[in-house]
């Protein structure tokens, strides 16, 4: 999933600005499994805003919307349809949600969270990044831990000299990914995997490549399929 | 072309320095530095960015110490090149007469000042060698293209046998080994026991009839600087013993320098040790006693 925080209350207010109007836009799927966007996080939010605008005198009219997801148009669109009225909608999903909408809306969209990774919880409240979307998977190499999201330095061959008692280098409370790929892989009775040298990657499928875009061919409509469909809705 | 390599190559025990470029658009204290080590050492690595702090670059102070008679051993990271920069960086290297590279992940930026900056890591020091490695025997770029004429390289890397998993070290260094590497520096050596432990399964392997190995050494200067590595440093370990006897010494300039020379003459006798690699950080002036004391030339 999409890990992503909310931004600084602060930041929000200064980045909402002079707009009076503000339609709060939730996600129900990453951004609210990672408590950050979701109908409960929405609600906070708006709270905390109109708090603001009493204490400061600013008038400004807060309403809420949240849906299932905000990273696909049919949502994004009832999103943008909601906010008519409003001179801003402030999303609380992910960059890609804020994009979609943005995309569908003739106001304003503004970010109200910061996202960060590709990753999953550890544990409630502590969410650990886990995959860089470098588009060539090598999971199968590495003891099913990914040096490329989890390494600081996504080294592909083994620990750099900064591993120490399992902890990276460059901060203490950073597990160093290479030490857990070690002792995956011992405890998988796959050591002798690591004396293959990976060679250099290929980062064409990654971002290096330009913004990636994936055709499955086999899916893609026909214009006059298009037509028909639309013509169902 | 690289006289590292034909002392290595002979069999001798190499001597080599290290010099920290400044943070300044000046050689003069490079000059200065390479005028002092001249006659003692066989060659001088040139830091790129240590500890990502920004100073003139490697390639600007190995210029300098060649124009001073000293030969280089130019330093190069992964951290602030991709592939394209770092095989321009070796030819412009080799045009000018600097073959020894050593090859190196580098320390990360948020151990710098320039903590905010984007890091490369387009490839790791391994492939950094199978590239390099590829372009002097094969007079090719990664992926093929011809080169007019091949770079001369003699290629460095670096093994700490202090860092962990302590049992994946000496794999790690065959893993260097068949990527290129011709010599190896270690990290500073304070754990005499365990580099003890480190060479011997690099003996068992083979390793050392591989590759030419010199044990990184290090003066402390002060009981300050001994807390200071073992605490801040990351991949040093250094005994109780020592930094007490840092702690208690009337002179602890002389106890360090007593500790190194010791060091020295245990590094010796162990088998497989090709060298050392004396790291004065800021006290190069202090490299020529200590290999007059180690009676490391003849
Ligand atoms: S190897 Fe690439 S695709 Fe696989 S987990 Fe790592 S970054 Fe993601
Ligand atoms: S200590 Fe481990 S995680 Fe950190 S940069 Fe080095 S190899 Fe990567």
């Amino acid at each position: 999933m999409i890990i992503a925080e909310r931004k600084p209350i602060s930041e929000i207010i200064s980045i909402i600005g002079n707009n009076k109007k503000i339609l709060i836009a939730g996600c129900r799927s990453c951004a609210s499994v990672c408590m950050a966007g979701g109908d409960r996080e929405v609600a906070t939010l708006s709270e905390a805003l109109g708090l603001y605008s009493d204490l400061n005198s600013l008038g400004w009219e807060i309403s809420e919307i949240s849906k299932e997801r905000q990273c696909e148009k049919e949502w994004a669109r009832e999103i943008a349809e909601e906010a008519s009225s409003a001179d801003v909608i402030l999303s609380l999903g992910c960059g890609v949600g804020v994009q979609f909408i943005q995309e569908v809306s003739g106001i304003p969209v503004f970010p109200g969270l910061n996202t960060s990774n590709m990753g999953g919880p550890e544990e409630q409240g502590i969410y650990l990044e886990k995959c860089g979307g470098c588009g060539d998977c090598t999971l199968h190499l590495t003891g099913g831990i990914c040096p490329i999201a989890r390494c600081s330095k996504s080294m592909l061959n083994g620990p750099c000299g900064g591993s120490q008692n399992g902890k990276c280098e460059i901060n203490p409370d950073t597990q160093c990914a290479w030490d857990a790929i070690y002792q995956n892989l011992k405890r998988l009775n796959c050591l002798e995997m690591l004396s293959e040298i990976i060679p250099p990657k290929n980062w064409i499928p990654s971002r290096s490549g330009g913004p990636r875009k994936i055709i499955r061919k086999e899916m893609v409509l026909s214009e006059d399929e298009k037509k028909i469909k639309e013509g169902l809705e | 072309m690289s006289h590292l390599k034909d002392v290595l190559e002979s069999g001798k025990f190499a001597v080599t320095a290290e010099i920290s470029p400044p943070k300044s658009a000046s050689c003069e204290t490079i000059r200065k530095k390479a005028a002092m080590l001249k006659d003692c050492v066989d060659a001088v690595n040139l830091t790129d960015n240590q500890t990502a702090i920004v100073r003139i670059s490697s390639f600007a102070s190995s210029l300098a110490c060649l124009q001073e008679g000293v030969e280089p051993i130019l330093q190069m990271t992964c951290r602030d090149r991709n592939r394209i920069a770092m095989q321009s960086d070796v030819l412009g290297a080799s045009a000018f007469g600097i073959h020894n590279v050593m090859c190196l992940s580098g320390d990360h930026q948020s151990f710098g000042n320039q903590k905010e900056a984007k890091n490369v890591y387009d490839v790791d020091s391994i492939q950094q060698l199978m590239i390099f490695n590829k372009m002097r025997l094969e007079g090719q770029v990664w992926g093929g293209d011809e080169l007019k004429e091949k770079p001369e390289l003699f290629l460095g890397a670096a093994a700490n046998p202090f860092a962990d998993p302590f049992e994946f070290r000496v794999q790690r260094l065959a893993k260097k080994i068949a990527a290129g590497a011709d010599f190896i520096q270690t990290q500073a050596v304070f754990d005499i026991e365990r580099f003890r432990e480190f060479m011997s399964s690099v003996c068992d392997r083979g390793l050392d009839k591989k590759v030419h190995i010199l044990a990184g050494v290090m003066p402390l200067k002060s009981y300050n600087m001994a807390e200071h590595m073992k605490n801040n440093v990351s991949g040093i370990t250094l005994p109780d013993g020592m930094i007490s006897r840092m702690k208690s010494a009337a002179d602890p300039k002389e106890e360090g320098l007593a500790i190194c020379n010791e060091t020295i003459e245990e590094i010796k006798k162990i088998k497989g040790v090709h060298g050392v690699h004396i790291m004065a950080i800021s006290w190069e002036s202090v490299v020529p006693r200590i290999i007059e004391d180690a009676d490391l030339r003849d």
